[in-house]
């Protein structure tokens, strides 16, 4: 069987971008989605880590589309994540980009997204035969810190798009008790602004919601009668929340998208 | 203390950077005169320390200018006046100029220098020439030596950060940054000014 040697060397099928064949520590690719790749690259010095957001370009677009999409996505994303920072909603910080090359390199985060520490835990639990409903405390915390953080994003104007447990982080917390403390401990950072944009519609909010509850429906079923806490503490997190909560059983009712007829 | 050579991540080895920090300087208006007389002796970006709040902060303003000067997309005269432009907030390079370069009543002096290849320089010429031409006492390009030089009052005016790290009113149980406050604060105030920085010129 012919094995291709360059497959193994080559980390992403795309050329990599003019900004990662200049000197550096390696990059490594370590997401790809439709639109972007995501390298953890390096900022400034070898030893500051960063997310590096790359937007190839897209053959099958005219070039002078593609080049405006590219730009007005990559600024987009790096507009909303600057204002949720400078309001202190958690995310990455932005760093540089070049809207033009289409990369934005931004605050590296550590830690793991809840998607996988909850399915960890929930999987755990199961192994060890701990009935659903009993010592949750843990996991209400993580649900109910999931709830303020997105309520914070949304008091100051924002909604993600895109909100599932693959989009919250958890970051380690340097101060928590011996060896790391719990597996649900952490911060939650909000991630991947790619979708966001600047709205203060109580529609828009809900979506968002509805898209996260969703989410854990599908992927952590086994944590989905806890959301209620997730939106327990998303009420107290702004003023206007309950609007949004009313919204989202609407929502509940007809799905994600809104019927446009009559 | 000496000149103190740089390479930046992502920066090619050619484009090497040389950083000097200098206190009491007591010779401003005269470099200041340089500049505005083009003396071509003094390419150098000229910086008010005093507007500086640690080495990264300067060490982007450097990275986004050359990677302009790289892509050919200076907006002002040279790669050096442009790393005094990379600091604004804003497209206003006049304004830039006056808020973050050099100007007679300087005490505290950021020299930077980028050697490129089409104008090298080399470190012992550059350090020459400064001890020569700058009447002031070097001191560590350092976080520490920069953070007592820092107004940190005109530096939040500027960057317009007047409530501190996310504090917009609206009762904020700060659980988002962890505890140690001060250390922690001026990490998120730098983390904000790049944030700024990086989006100046964003348009469309």
């Amino acid at each position: 069987m012919e094995v291709d040697t360059s497959l193994s060397q080559s980390s992403s099928p795309v050329p990599l971008p003019l900004i990662l064949q200049r000197p550096s520590v390696p990059a490594i690719l370590i997401a790809q989605g439709a639109e972007a790749l995501l390298f953890r690259s390096t900022y400034l010095l070898p030893s500051l880590p960063c997310a590096l957001k790359y937007r190839p370009s897209k053959p099958y677009r005219h070039p002078t589309l593609d080049l405006r999409l590219t730009k007005h996505r990559i600024l987009s994303e790096a507009r909303v994540l600057t204002k949720c920072r400078r309001e202190g909603v958690p995310v990455p910080g932005v760093y540089a980009l070049d809207e033009g090359a289409g990369w934005m390199m931004i605050e590296w985060v550590d830690g793991e997204v809840v998607r996988i520490r909850l399915n960890e835990w929930l999987s755990r639990r199961a192994q060890e035969g701990v009935p659903q409903g009993v010592e949750d405390g843990k996991l209400v915390g993580l649900m109910r810190r999931i709830g303020s953080a997105v309520g914070r994003m949304h008091g100051v104007g924002v909604v993600h798009g895109d909100l599932t447990t693959s989009n919250l982080m958890l970051r380690p917390v340097p101060a928590e008790g011996v060896n790391g403390g719990g597996m649900l401990d952490g911060e939650i950072v909000l991630i991947d602004f790619g979708l966001a944009s600047q709205s203060t519609q109580d529609e828009d909010r809900a979506v968002d919601l509805y898209v996260l509850e969703r989410a854990f429906g599908s992927t952590h079923s086994k944590a989905e009668s806890l959301f209620t806490e997730v939106l327990g503490a998303y009420e107290k997190s702004f003023k206007g929340a309950n609007i949004v909560l009313k919204k989202l059983e609407e929502v509940r009712m007809r799905g994600r998208k809104r019927s446009m007829l009559g | 203390m000496a000149l103190e050579c740089i390479n930046l991540e992502h920066v090619p080895a050619s484009h090497t950077i040389h950083a000097a920090l200098f206190q009491n300087i007591k010779n401003a208006s005269f470099l200041h005169q340089q500049l505005l007389a083009g003396n071509t002796e003094f390419e150098y970006a000229l910086i008010d320390a005093s507007v500086i709040i640690s080495r990264l902060h300067a060490l982007a303003a450097i990275y986004r200018a050359v990677n302009d000067l790289l892509g050919n997309k200076l907006r002002s005269r040279n790669v050096h006046s442009e790393i005094v432009f990379s600091l604004s907030p804003n497209n206003n390079i006049a304004e830039s100029f006056r808020r973050f370069g050099i100007s007679p009543e300087t005490t505290s002096l950021l020299v930077i220098k980028v050697s490129t290849p089409s104008s090298p320089a080399a470190g012992e010429d550059i350090q020459s020439h400064l001890s020569k031409v700058v009447d002031g006492e070097q001191v560590d390009f350092s976080d520490g030596v920069l953070r007592a030089m820092t107004d940190m009052v005109r530096v939040k005016k500027i960057y317009k950060l007047n409530y501190s790290s996310g504090v917009n009113g609206r009762g904020k149980e700060n659980a988002v940054y962890g505890s140690d406050r001060t250390s922690q604060d001026s990490k998120e105030l730098e983390m904000l000014i790049l944030g700024s920085m990086a989006l100046r010129g964003a348009t469309n």
